[in-house]
């Protein structure tokens, strides 16, 4: 007998009652991996992550050659206050509580354009969890070219609703400053100053750690790949004498004694841009009909502005002419003329089969704004020290209809002054998509089982059976999209679709061909010298030898040498 | 056995200062190259192994045949070539000019001064030195070179005049008057005289152990003869002692060796007609008018030897095989060949004390006695 609590079995009534609407702050809070703040680690970088997005998005789309700021100051034991400015065009005072604190809200999400953002669940998400950690409202400071002050911002988001709640707002004299430091962080030269810009302070619960994940490395590669930037990167650790006295704060018998106070811990970088050249701004795009999913399709039948199947089909995708358009209603047995919105569910069906039916040209690929092979070249040799560089833009392509085009850079560097570069260490695979660091599950990424799947052995690196080639190689891999197909939402790895996985083997095999060139040579090289020291490492005492018993003078000695080091040299070196 | 070998002349004595002069000529030759002709120094030696020998039989020894080795200078040689420039210039100004001597292993410690031009391993040296002997045609003792091994023992009815190395004068060596011990042969023999009127053959042993058995019971009295202890390979002062000892003398030489592959086509073979290694100086260094007195593979059977052999190993079998396929002093005789293949057949290879088994004296009381008076011996 099943025993049951309360007044009996639940009614559909009492059942309607607990039923309501889920916000998606609400969503967010309890599915907080799924956007990349799983853990304290990882929430600072995704934080910093999300804010650098939006502010070389925001420069770029405003002309402005980037300087960023980006400063994790701990502000107790698990806590830090992260802060991004940057030089951008600003954003307006009505714009900014709904940027920094409603989800989903954003300039990128219905477009197809080549971005680094793509849902605008980002920042936003970033606030929150600050906000859901610490309870500390997210700041803002924004000031627009031609005003006088910038605004000043609290915001935090009424998770129930998805809306923004204003804390404070007021005017403050405030400019984006920018201080260069010198290899050793000191100050140097004279800070930067912009006249508009936008600083988003957040604070939140996190935790910060050295390695591959970190803030540290993802800046890095920010400057590799975006050579136009220039970013100050600033962290600062609370003193172990100020995070005892937090705890002792806490835990009131604990007494701190600790006689000697060590300086604070401070990493402080500047990254300064190696090229003036703006990437490209990439043009909008319609969708193409091959990337269009049904449930996509059936949205975009209703929300078009057309009045007839024919000219939704013509003016809201790509590469479908009037001529083509009637085709396709004509395979799918639809009147043309029909309206739209009225398009049944099982019409739309047929549609959606007749468009896959249908022959037509690939996508426009004039959208995308690769990094280029100069600017590739110019990152790496900016961060690396190596003795060969090479880089790959290809040809743009297309999976699903969604136009993309693969890039790979490649450096054979000198494992001595590359901290984890090593002749025995599996290479270094930095992986980008849309010029953005992906610092997550490199494992289940396409890029990297593309790297895994090409034949490096006859490149002349050593590769273990499937697994990454060795060497002090550090191989930049990039994807730029309309679209870029991520496994996640968290946005750490690219999915594995063939055409994609076959335009990332040809870049990595044409790079692998150029170092092959160069190991090759060097190697010769290598070679030619070692026997010219061992042949100039002999020859004296041959000569030394011949002196002893002839009893030749110093000079003849001489000559003998030099004579001798000609002739070999001429037979053995190819000199 | 007959008393009436014929002599070969002695070897060619080379004053310090013509073997300074030839070194001086190979040094000039490479050094014109270098400099006047400008092409790549070489150096030729005479190849020095079993494939570039014959056996002379008129002479009784092998020769060595002209096949040579060129070695050019080149980044493969050029340690190799530098080294033995050292090497020269050494022997020519340390030792020839100031009539010094040098052992093998000084040679090499020597080298240590040279910086990496330096041996590292004394084989290294050795087979340089080896290389210089051929090249010049000059036997390294003349260069100044003395071997480090022992030369052999010697017992016997005979009187051999050395010098005094101080005062030159003569010291008279009775080898009957050593008591319970014997004479060493020194590392140079060419200045020794001889007085054997009573020998009337040379017994050479291989083992050091039947040698003393024989001296103890001065077994040289009675069968008249010189006793030579060879301990192995006779070192080329020990071949050139017989040698001397039995041309002068006109004594017929036996030799007694264990009878396996090793004592048959090392031992003997060598004591007899010399080294594919040193063909060049062979002639000088081998003793042509030596036979094979045992232990044959005849004797298992007729002395009751079975119980007292053992099996032939896997090298022994190579080197009977070898002997057979590449030595031309074997291919020449046939009674080796079938003494050979007797043993191969056998599968077993007896030692000299195998005799113990019918009681210790057994060896010099019914063996040599018999073998002697039977007067059959092996080429």
């Amino acid at each position: 007998m099943a025993k049951r609590n309360g007044s009996g079995p639940a009614t559909a009534e009492s059942m309607a009652s607990k039923q309501r609407d889920i916000s998606v702050s609400e969503f967010f809070l309890k599915n907080r991996h799924l956007l990349g703040f799983d853990s304290p680690r990882r929430a600072l970088l995704t934080a910093v992550k999300e804010a650098v997005d939006n502010s070389l998005d925001a420069c770029e789309e405003g002309g402005i050659l980037p300087e960023i700021a980006v400063e994790l100051e701990q502000t107790a034991e698990t806590r830090f206050r992260v802060t991004i400015t940057d030089n951008g065009p600003g954003i307006v005072k009505n714009q900014i509580p709904k940027i920094f604190a409603k989800l989903l809200y954003g300039s990128k999400f219905h477009r197809l354009r080549m971005s680094r953002g793509q849902q605008g669940i980002g920042i936003s998400a970033a606030g929150m969890y600050g906000q859901l950690t610490t309870g500390a409202a997210t700041r803002i400071l924004s000031r627009i070219k031609g005003a006088h002050t910038a605004h000043s911002m609290a915001v935090q988001i009424d998770t129930r609703q998805n809306k923004p709640a204003i804390l404070s707002d007021t005017e403050q004299d405030w400019l984006p400053m920018f201080q260069p430091v010198n290899a050793e962080g000191q100050p140097e030269g004279e800070p930067v100053v912009s006249r508009h810009g936008t600083s988003v302070s957040i604070e939140m619960e996190a935790a910060y750690q050295r390695g591959r994940q970190s803030v540290d490395e993802f800046v890095k590669q920010c400057a590799i790949v975006n050579p136009h930037l220039s970013l100050h990167y600033r962290m600062t650790l609370l003193t172990k004498a100020e995070s005892g006295k937090q705890k002792a704060e806490k835990g009131a018998a604990e007494v701190s004694t600790s006689a000697i106070t060590p300086p604070p811990s401070t990493i402080s970088v500047s990254y300064i841009r190696a090229i003036k050249l703006m990437p490209k701004i990439p043009d909008e795009i319609l969708p193409h009909p091959h990337g269009v999913e049904l449930g996509m399709l059936m949205q975009m039948l209703k929300d078009t502005e057309s009045r007839t199947v024919r000219s939704a089909l013509s003016s809201d995708f790509s590469r479908v002419s009037a001529q083509t358009a009637l085709d396709i209603c004509e395979r799918a047995g639809i009147e043309p003329k029909t309206n739209p919105t009225r398009i049944a569910h099982q019409q739309s069906e047929a549609l959606y089969k007749a468009i896959q039916g249908t022959k037509l040209m690939r996508p426009p690929t004039d959208c995308l704004s690769p990094i280029g092979e100069a600017q590739i070249l110019a990152g790496l040799q900016k961060e690396l020290k190596a003795d060969f560089f090479t880089a790959v833009t290809r040809e743009p392509a297309v999976y699903r209809g969604n136009p993309f085009q693969i890039e790979i850079g490649l450096a054979y560097a000198r494992p001595q002054e590359n901290e984890g570069l090593g002749n025995e260490e599996p290479v270094r695979v930095m992986r980008f998509a849309n010029r953005v660091p992906l610092l997550y599950q490199g494992g289940a990424c396409a890029m990297t089982k593309a790297v895994v799947g090409v034949n490096w052995k006859s490149y002349g690196l050593a590769q273990p059976k499937d697994a990454l080639p060795l060497g002090p190689v550090v191989m930049l891999v990039h994807m730029a999209s309309v679209w870029v197909p991520f496994t996640s939402e968290s946005k750490d790895a690219i999915a594995g679709y063939g055409e994609i996985i076959d335009e990332l083997t040809l870049g990595l095999q044409e790079c692998g061909r150029r170092l092959s060139v160069f190991l090759h040579k060097r190697h010769h090289e290598l070679e030619a010298a070692r026997k010219r020291s061992y042949i100039e490492m002999y020859i004296p005492h041959l000569a030394l030898g011949l002196k002893d018993i002839l009893k030749l003078s110093d000079k003849e000695e001489d000559k003998v040498v030099t004579d001798l080091k000609r002739m070999l040299e001429k037979t053995h070196l190819d000199v | 056995m007959s008393k009436a070998n014929k002599v070969p002349s002695a070897p060619e004595i080379i004053s310090k200062k013509a073997a300074a002069q030839k070194i001086m000529a190979v040094a000039g030759e490479i050094h014109e190259d270098i400099v006047k002709k400008h092409r790549k120094p070489e150096m030729v030696f005479p190849i020095r192994s079993l494939q570039n020998v014959k056996y002379d039989v008129k002479r009784g020894h092998f020769e060595i045949l002209g096949k040579t080795a060129t070695r050019t200078l080149s980044y493969n040689t050029v340690k190799t070539f530098a080294q033995s420039m050292r090497l020269l210039a050494t022997t020519k100004n340390d030792l020839l000019d100031k009539d010094d001597i040098a052992g093998k292993r000084e040679v090499y410690y020597n080298s240590k001064s040279w910086g990496e031009c330096r041996f590292d391993e004394q084989p290294e040296s050795d087979t340089l030195l080896d290389d210089i002997e051929a090249m010049l045609a000059i036997n390294r003792e003349q260069l100044g070179y003395i071997p480090e091994e022992r030369g052999g023992d010697v017992t016997g009815p005979l009187v051999v005049i050395d010098q005094d190395p101080g005062n030159g004068k003569d010291i008279r060596i009775d080898c009957t008057k050593l008591g319970t011990g014997a004479w060493s042969i020194p590392s140079r023999v060419e200045h020794l005289r001889f007085e054997a009127g009573k020998a009337r053959f040379i017994l050479a042993i291989e083992t050091a152990s039947l040698f003393q058995r024989l001296v103890h019971h001065r077994y040289y009295e009675k069968a008249h003869c010189i006793l030579i202890s060879m301990s192995g390979v006779p070192t080329r002062a020990c071949r050139r002692f017989i040698r001397r000892l039995a041309d002068d003398q006109k004594l017929p030489v036996l030799a007694f060796t264990d009878g396996d592959p090793y004592g048959y086509c090392n031992i003997y073979r060598t004591l007899k007609v010399g080294s594919g290694q040193a063909a060049h100086i062979n002639r000088f260094f081998c003793v042509p008018q030596a036979h094979y007195l045992g232990v044959t593979p005849q004797d298992i059977a007729d002395y009751e030897l079975e119980d007292a052999t053992h099996p032939l190993e896997e090298a022994d079998v190579k080197r009977a095989k070898d002997a057979l396929k590449n030595d031309p002093f074997i291919q020449h005789h046939k009674e080796w060949q079938d003494a050979l293949n007797h043993m191969l057949k056998l599968g077993v290879r007896v030692e000299q004390q195998a005799f113990a088994k019918h009681g210790l004296n057994f060896v010099l009381d019914t063996y040599l006695p018999d073998k002697l008076k039977k007067n059959k011996f092996l080429p």
